[in-house]
């Protein structure tokens, strides 16, 4: 098995017959010249760096179920007399949409698996697409030379978001027609056009007969097929830019250090399509989802207590939920601020502030390099409690998209929890920006203390006259380097309003400004220390032989508590 | 800027200014399978255990396939979708973490290094590109003739009429939503049942979800005036509460003092703010709340929004009775029903010119 | 197993044998009442005594909310210290007594259903009572609870009912839902056939009334079929949030799916053992 008694592939029974037709191929399409940049190409290993891959594997259940759906499900709303084998409804009328959903569930072997797989992978698709956005807000990852990278991103969730509601309406149960009244009350609430717009999407009055058609070419042609070439897209750019990697030893912005694709990538990444899609089949087998047989056929005077969307959809909800009543008249028509404001500005303004954010933060800090390595989030502390911020906001608003149910589990009233949200929405953004940020910069003194002080040994000592103090011994020089790993500091001068002759400066207010945001974005944050300062402390620290009680061969650096990690 | 952070000029002399030296990539250390021959055949034997693990449930799959009835349980859930889903989600997990298994114990995980460029191109095809470029638009000449440059970008603009004509025939204009099934002497009927009521029949306390009888066979009749989706758009505007409450406790504005029968009022089924239906009446509060976005209205005082995000009170059907004793509506509502749209004002004004 | 006289003859003296002869003459019996007794009309016929004894309980143990008379008691402000109970029938009180909701234990925005205070009898007793008082819904006969007799086709309108009316607080498969300041509509799980019945014709406190006058005894019987049916039935998919829908999806999504598959993530990522050893 070792590798001297390797034979290469093309010298083994195999290789030599396959040689011709893959030299056929290559001929024709010149694949090795691809395949040599390729095929041995380098990614860096981090576990966060798996995020997006749970989003694509996701994806790619949701293309196989969702396939396996459509040979049965019938997008119509037609009336029919249902006679399939959930008994309490025969003979009821409902739309063949859900008829042919109740038909799927229930007489197709295997069809309820494939729908719950596939509502599952749903959810997951859009909760992995959020978890890695997140990684690579909080790491810094979207900067220079990754920001249309970025918004490439941005453009996927909002289309995943859309495409699962489409989804969520299709079975035309009693829930998911509850949600499209919703959006019929949203697209009415648009100012001057909503009327038009709804007469346009619903092909009349609400319900209609054409909008599951519709929603159903939107959700299994047109919104997939926008998914996969901007996943083709992320991917190719992904490729292009080769991936960040944690800084450390021996991995600098200039390089890229890591396992290659083949094999231990491909073998990583093709294994996890396998666990992705495992996971969710077993979550299928084993836990309900969308139970449309329990709510009933939809009909526009019927509802169910606890009636709430997806919960990539919980957030604009809960929006809606707590907006005041505000509603006016003027120009001689009505302006439903109390739905638009909510459920279109809500999602509206996630968006539009993920999609500006890197050019916010570059116009800020002014930075104009590339960057390859992640910044820790404690050294970035106004980003990340920022990051934590957008978080609040968005968890208030999705608590707040569950407050029935939220009220009904824990005994609290309803109307309490609305006036809670109200506030907390506003309140408890600033309270989490101000913690993290200070958490941040409390972990960054600590990184400061380690390397200036050594760690904490967790051995006692006394000293002659009797005081106690706690050894403390330098980490060692791998676990420094990724500590101090990152950007110094800018200097933070106030630019010049006027010129030497006293005359003010073209854009000296938009400088003002800038300087002033600037010096907030990097108020309070500790600069790593000098080379002085270390130079100092490695004297000093120069008299202790490494750990007072014995650290060993193994000794791996130390964990966040100072325990010293070996294996 | 003066303060923009200059890219690193790599080929100038290195000056230590970081603090803490890149002590460079840490020697290789080797894992228990590549030094222990033992570990090695432990690892390999492991990972093929798993796959024919795999394979032996996609068989039982098979299995549970053709042999378990759709209406069989296990742990009071279905049997065939528990067993299609644990073999076929225990094999895809097994083959999954087999592979990854390999991958970490046995393949080798020598890391490698591998340079970086900068994503920008470089000088020299920048400019040659440019130089293709201008080539390239002096010879079609779209510089020097603007007549043909216009009207091609004319065209091509114009074609965004055919476009949007196209689509005109998603739906038809909106014709105002001012108007219901409900009209003057349409009787009150019971939802489901479709049985007419008569007010001594209603209780104080009482709630009843409604229609109009158009949306039930008349007698004799095999099939209702409005049916199919007709049915299903006049209902999402149409369907109506019921309730009797005691007489003294009712605060009715001017003019809708008799829009009741003895207590017995009738309000819009459908939330003014985005149109759920709502019928969680508390029959001691008199409130009536939304179940989607928490509206609560006072039916005892006009069905006022007393909280939540909706904004008009919700819309009052005048109520009497005929002459064999049902109760019917006296018009149709004088308030819009549904939720808001921009064009609301316009068609209430016409609504109140009406009446 | 064959029997023969001798059999039985034998086994006379068996210790069990008084046990198997009662059993076997309270079945007979109860089989000869059944067939031979009366059905009671609609209502529960009750004698001086079952009032007398109803009264004097409740003298004791509701007198001090709802008054001697069961006239009920107005705080200062004109609110409602415990209402009249004149006219609320038998229904009422089986229900309010039997589901444990009255008595109260404390004053709270609504009350609750916990176990019951009185023993069946004495709730009867009660019943008795406050029907004597005034008429009012009585308890419903027993064939109008049979919900197990209900066809497909009785199923299927119990299920249109109990959607049109019945959904919009209680969940579409009896699970509760939210009510202003605190409320709520309570779960319908484990509640008895006779109790729903009751609650629908009598509304009580914040719930609003279905007499039988609108919705038939027997629309009544089918939708308690419903109720029970999809409260029966199998959890067809695997474990089930309880009716409570999509929230509950979103925190197995989120804690299970996502949380499981960043743990598989870690387990990838993870450097793994290392030896000390050199390959030779």
């Amino acid at each position: 098995m070792s590798t001297d008694t390797y034979t290469p592939v093309e010298d083994t029974g195999f290789g030599k017959k396959a040689a011709g037709p893959v030299g056929w191929l290559d001929d024709r399409l010149g694949l090795a010249g691809v395949a040599k940049k390729n095929l041995r190409k380098v990614f860096p290993e981090h576990w966060s760096f798996m995020l997006g891959e749970i989003a694509l594997w996701s994806f790619v259940v949701l293309l196989l179920t969702g396939v396996f759906l459509t040979f049965w499900f019938q997008p119509s709303m037609s009336e029919v007399v249902y006679d399939g084998s959930y008994a309490p409804f025969r003979g009821l009328e409902m739309s063949q949409a859900y008829a042919s959903t109740l038909h799927i569930s229930f007489d197709i072997r295997g069809g309820l698996l494939m729908r719950q797989i596939h509502h599952w992978a749903a959810a997951l698709f859009v909760g992995a697409m959020l978890a890695h956005m997140l990684r690579i807000f909080f790491t810094g990852a979207y900067r220079k030379p990754r920001e249309i990278n970025w918004l490439i991103g941005v453009g996927l969730l909002a289309l995943g978001m859309v495409e699962g509601f489409a989804g969520y309406s299709l079975p035309d149960d009693l829930l998911s027609g509850t949600g499209l009244r919703f959006v019929d009350g949203l697209i009415r609430s648009i100012p001057l056009v909503g009327s038009y717009l709804e007469f346009f999407i619903f092909g009349g009055e609400f319900p209609g007969e054409e909008i599951i058609p519709r929603l159903y070419m939107a959700h299994i042609l047109l919104i997939p097929a926008l998914l996969l070439g901007l996943i083709a897209a992320h991917m190719l750019l992904l490729v292009y830019h080769k991936h960040t990697q944690w800084p450390g030893a021996g991995r600098t912005n200039d390089n890229v250090v890591g396992y290659p694709m083949l094999p231990v990538y491909a073998a990583k990444a093709g294994g996890f399509f396998f666990v992705v899609f495992g996971f969710t089949a077993l979550m299928g087998a084993l836990v309900q989802i969308n139970p449309v047989w329990a709510y009933g056929p939809y009909n526009p005077s019927e509802v169910t207590a606890g009636s709430q969307p997806d919960w990539y959809m919980g957030f604009s909800e809960g929006l809606v939920r707590i907006m005041p009543n505000w509603e006016s008249t003027f120009l001689g028509h009505t302006w439903s601020w109390n739905v638009f404001i909510p459920g279109v500005g809500g999602l509206g303004l996630l968006f539009t502030v993920l999609a500006l954010w890197p050019f916010v933060e570059r116009w800020v800090t002014g930075d104009q390099r590339e960057h390859h390595l992640l910044e820790r989030p404690r050294n970035a502390p106004t980003r990340t409690g920022l990051g934590v911020a957008g978080m609040t906001f968005y968890g208030v608003g999705w608590a707040a998209g569950g407050n029935d149910i939220i009220a009904t589990q824990f005994h609290l009233s309803i109307n309490a929890l609305t006036h809670i949200f109200r506030i907390g929405i506003f309140l408890f953004p600033v309270i989490a920006f101000i913690i993290t940020r200070r958490i941040c910069i409390g972990l960054q003194r600590a990184d400061q203390n380690k390397i200036l002080h050594g760690y904490e040994t967790g051995v006692i000592e006394r000293s002659p006259d009797g005081s106690y103090a706690e050894r403390h011994a330098p980490l060692p020089v791998t676990e420094q380097y990724r500590l101090t790993a990152h950007d110094r500091l800018p200097a933070l001068e106030a630019p010049a309003e006027t010129d030497e002759n006293g005359v003010a400066l073209p854009h000296g207010r938009v400088a003002k400004v800038r300087h002033r945001v600037r010096s907030f974005y990097y108020k309070g944050a500790i600069d790593k220390p000098t080379l002085a300062e270390v130079e100092h402390a490695d004297e000093h620290l120069a008299e202790i032989e490494g750990h007072p009680v014995h650290l060993g061969e193994d000794f791996q650096g130390v964990s966040e508590t100072g325990i010293p990690k070996s294996h | 800027m003066s303060d923009e952070i200059q890219s690193h000029d790599s080929s100038s002399t290195p000056v230590r200014t970081e603090p803490v030296q890149d002590p460079g990539l840490q020697p290789h250390q080797w894992r228990p399978t590549d030094v222990d021959p033992a570990q090695e055949r432990r690892a390999e034997r492991q990972i093929s255990g798993m796959f024919t693990v795999a394979a032996l449930l996609f068989v039982l799959f098979a299995v549970s396939y053709f042999a378990i009835d759709s209406d069989q349980t296990f742990l009071n859930w279905s049997a065939s979708n528990f067993a299609l889903g644990a073999t076929l989600g225990g094999g895809l997990l097994l083959i999954g973490v087999g592979i990854i298994q390999w991958a970490k114990k046995l393949m080798g995980d020598h890391e490698m290094v591998e340079m970086r460029h900068p994503a920008r191109s470089s000088a020299e095809d920048r400019e040659a590109v440019m130089a293709d470029i201008n080539a390239g638009l002096q010879e079609s000449g779209v510089g020097r003739r603007p007549l043909i440059r216009n009207s091609l970008f004319l065209s091509v603009g114009a074609l965004a009429v055919p476009s949007v004509v196209l689509l005109r025939d998603l739906g038809p204009l909106p014709h105002g939503q001012d108007e219901t099934v409900w009209k003057k002497g349409m009787r009150v009927v019971n939802d489901v049942s479709g049985l007419p009521i008569r007010p001594e029949e209603i209780e104080v306390g009482q709630l009843i979800n409604a229609e109009p009888a158009v949306f039930f066979p008349a007698e004799g009749e095999e099939e209702a005036e409005v049916h199919g989706h007709e049915l299903l758009a006049a209902k999402s505007k149409a369907a109506i509460i019921v309730v009797r409450m005691r007489p003294e406790d009712i605060t009715p504005s001017e003019g809708r003092e008799n829009w009741g029968i003895d207590g017995i009022l009738c309000y819009s089924k459908i939330c003014t703010h985005v149109g759920c239906p709502i019928s969680l009446w508390e029959q001691q509060t008199h409130h009536l709340l939304c179940p989607c976005h928490q509206s609560t209205f006072d039916l005892a005082d006009n069905g006022k929004v007393i909280f939540g995000p909706a904004h008009r009170p919700l819309p009052q059907l005048p109520l009497g009775v005929d002459s064999e004793g049902y109760i019917i509506a006296m018009s149709d509502f004088p308030e819009i029903v549904a939720p808001s749209y921009p064009e609301l004002a316009r068609d209430q004004k016409r609504l109140d010119g009406e009446s | 197993m064959r029997f023969s006289v001798r059999t039985l003859s034998t086994r006379r003296r068996h210790p069990l044998a008084g046990l198997v002869v009662l059993v076997l003459g309270l079945v007979a019996a109860a089989g000869l009442w059944s067939a031979l007794a009366p059905k009671p009309a609609q209502a529960e016929q009750y004698t001086a005594r079952d009032v007398e004894a109803g009264r004097e309980l409740f003298l004791i143990g509701c007198a001090s909310c709802h008054g001697q008379n069961a006239e009920g008691i107005t705080t200062k402000d004109g609110g409602n210290y415990g209402p009249s109970l004149i006219g609320v029938g038998a229904a009422a009180v089986d229900f309010q007594v039997g589901t444990g909701r009255m008595p109260m234990a404390q004053s709270a925005p609504q009350a609750p259903r916990k176990a019951p205070e009185y023993d069946a009898e004495e709730t009867r007793q009660l019943s008795a009572y406050i029907a004597s008082l005034a008429p009012g819904p009585a308890i419903p006969a027993e064939e109008y609870l049979n919900y197990q007799d209900v066809d497909v086709e009785g199923l299927r309108e119990g299920g249109e009912f109990f959607r049109t009316n019945c959904t919009a607080c209680h969940n579409s498969v009896g699970a509760g839902g939210a009510l202003p300041n605190g409320r709520y509509a309570p779960t319908l799980k484990g509640v008895s056939a006779k109790h729903i019945y009751e609650a629908m014709v009598t509304g009580p406190q914040q719930m609003p009334v279905f007499n039988d006058d609108l919705i038939t005894p027997e629309d009544k019987r089918n939708v308690i079929a419903y109720i029970k049916r999809v409260q029966e039935q199998p959890n067809y998919g695997g474990i089930g949030g309880g009716g409570l829908g999509p929230v509950v999806d979103g925190v197995f999504v989120w804690v299970l799916g996502i949380g499981g598959l960043i743990g598989f993530a870690i387990w990838i990522g993870a450097h793994g053992a290392r030896s000390k050893k050199k390959k030779a």
